[in-house]
């Protein structure tokens, strides 16, 4: 764990991922607020924080006394979001470290064409 | 969840051996089913608090309620407590196995067969009198039965003395198991501050008999950082804030700060400065590291406790 940013939302988005990355399919079951505790090592209570936090934003849901779900759907919309933010979180510091080093913006086009074959 | 019910609940808490005031005018509350963190520096007062929540010690003024009633006498309410001390005494002839029998007789919600594979998981000799046991497994001892008691309200005083690093992660491990299957109201009292906070979701800090931070873990994490820059950056950033520690070398300056919000974030990365996070550890360290004033000396105060 990252000792920057609150545990529980940490959580959440290791879900997300996992979700993105299709290692929990849409309409499987999620472990239990529990199991990611013993897992984490972390506070179960801290552990259902980022559990819920997936629920109120309708990527998981809950089935009465069986457990927690991925929604229908879930994937497509993580990865709208996370498109949003890719901007803001990967060009903008790509872009500011490129500029202290005196990187034109035509030359880092053509280092990400490059990389990307 | 339920509704949280308090378990303990202090009002205007003091008490003075002699001259010392081991602790000053203390209110807070401990709800149901948390895990807390009783955390400050040697003579802080977290063991005169835990004598004066388990009935072990009279309050000089102020008021305990555990379980709605006092816990002076109060065999109703001790019945549901279980307090590890670093160093229970036992009778002198007895064995570990004794101690696993006898427990049930203080604890109403004692889980024999739980206690018994705990043994196993500390690997520790059912027939060696304690008086031979080393350190860490006299510790274990207090850990086994501190988690086999299932008491609706735990306290753990430093449990993990002479605990070598593997028992010491077999015992946070167990403990949140069985929290999770049995929850209970936890205080756990240390000093492995990076250790435990994981485990917690409430910090309560003791500084001199006082409590100086009574907040959820998860808001306290993330809430402080250290924000790095050049010493003029910096200054214009932390300006009318409190400021937790400062250090600086040349033209740099290094600062740590509480409160920090998401918009503090964006306008310190705006500004050119780098925020580094701060370990709960970290900022337990800053916040107790002002001298004393005037209180006696830590040293003085630990000594009245014993």
């Amino acid at each position: 764990m990252d000792e920057s940013r609150p545990i529980f939302q940490q959580i959440a988005e290791q879900i997300e991922n996992d979700i993105i990355s299709g290692v929990l399919p849409e309409e499987t079951q999620v472990p239990s607020t529990n199991e990611f505790a013993a897992f984490h090592r972390i506070n179960p209570a801290t552990a259902g924080k980022g559990v819920n936090l997936l629920v109120d934003e309708g990527i998981l849901y809950k089935k009465r006394g069986i457990g927690m779900f991925v929604a229908e759907g879930a994937r497509a919309r993580l990865v709208a979001t996370r498109r949003d933010q890719f901007r803001e979180q990967f060009v903008a510091p790509l872009l500011a470290e490129a500029t202290k080093l005196g990187i034109s913006s035509a030359d880092l086009a053509a280092m990400i064409q490059k990389d990307a074959k | 969840m339920s509704a949280a019910r308090p378990v303990v609940e202090v009002t205007s808490l003091s008490k003075r051996f002699g001259k010392v005031q081991a602790v000053g005018d203390v209110s807070f509350t401990l709800t149901e089913n948390k895990i807390y963190g009783l955390l400050g520096r040697n003579g802080a007062g977290k063991t005169t608090l835990m004598q004066l929540l388990t009935g072990q010690e009279f309050a000089s003024s102020g008021e305990i309620r555990v379980f709605g009633e006092s816990p002076v006498e109060n065999a109703r309410v001790l019945e549901r407590m279980a307090f590890i001390k670093e160093s229970q005494r036992y009778p002198d002839d007895f064995k570990v196995k004794h101690v696993l029998r006898a427990a049930p007789l203080f604890f109403p919600e004692w889980d024999a067969a739980y206690a018994q594979s705990l043994v196993g998981d500390f690997r520790l000799p059912l027939d060696r009198r304690i008086k031979k046991l080393s350190r860490g497994q006299l510790s274990a001892v207090g850990v086994i039965v501190g988690l086999a008691s299932r008491a609706p309200l735990t306290f753990f005083d430093e449990p993990y003395l002479g605990l070598d690093a593997v028992a010491r992660q077999t015992f946070y491990d167990r403990l949140l198991e069985d929290y999770s299957e049995h929850p209970r109201t936890v205080v756990l009292s240390t000093h492995l501050i990076d250790e435990v906070s994981n485990l917690l979701e409430h910090v309560l800090v003791i500084d001199e008999g006082r409590i100086v931070i009574d907040q959820d873990a998860e808001q306290l994490r993330g809430t402080a950082a250290t924000v790095v820059g050049t010493r003029t950056a910096v200054d214009a950033f932390v300006a009318h804030r409190k400021v937790l520690q400062r250090e600086g070398i040349g033209g740099l300056a290094s600062v740590t700060i509480s409160g920090v919000t998401d918009a503090d974030r964006a306008k310190a990365t705006a500004a050119g400065l780098e925020l580094a996070p701060v370990s709960l550890q970290q900022l337990v360290i800053q916040t107790t590291t002002q001298p004393t004033t005037t209180q006696p000396t830590t040293h003085e105060t630990e000594e009245a406790v014993r």
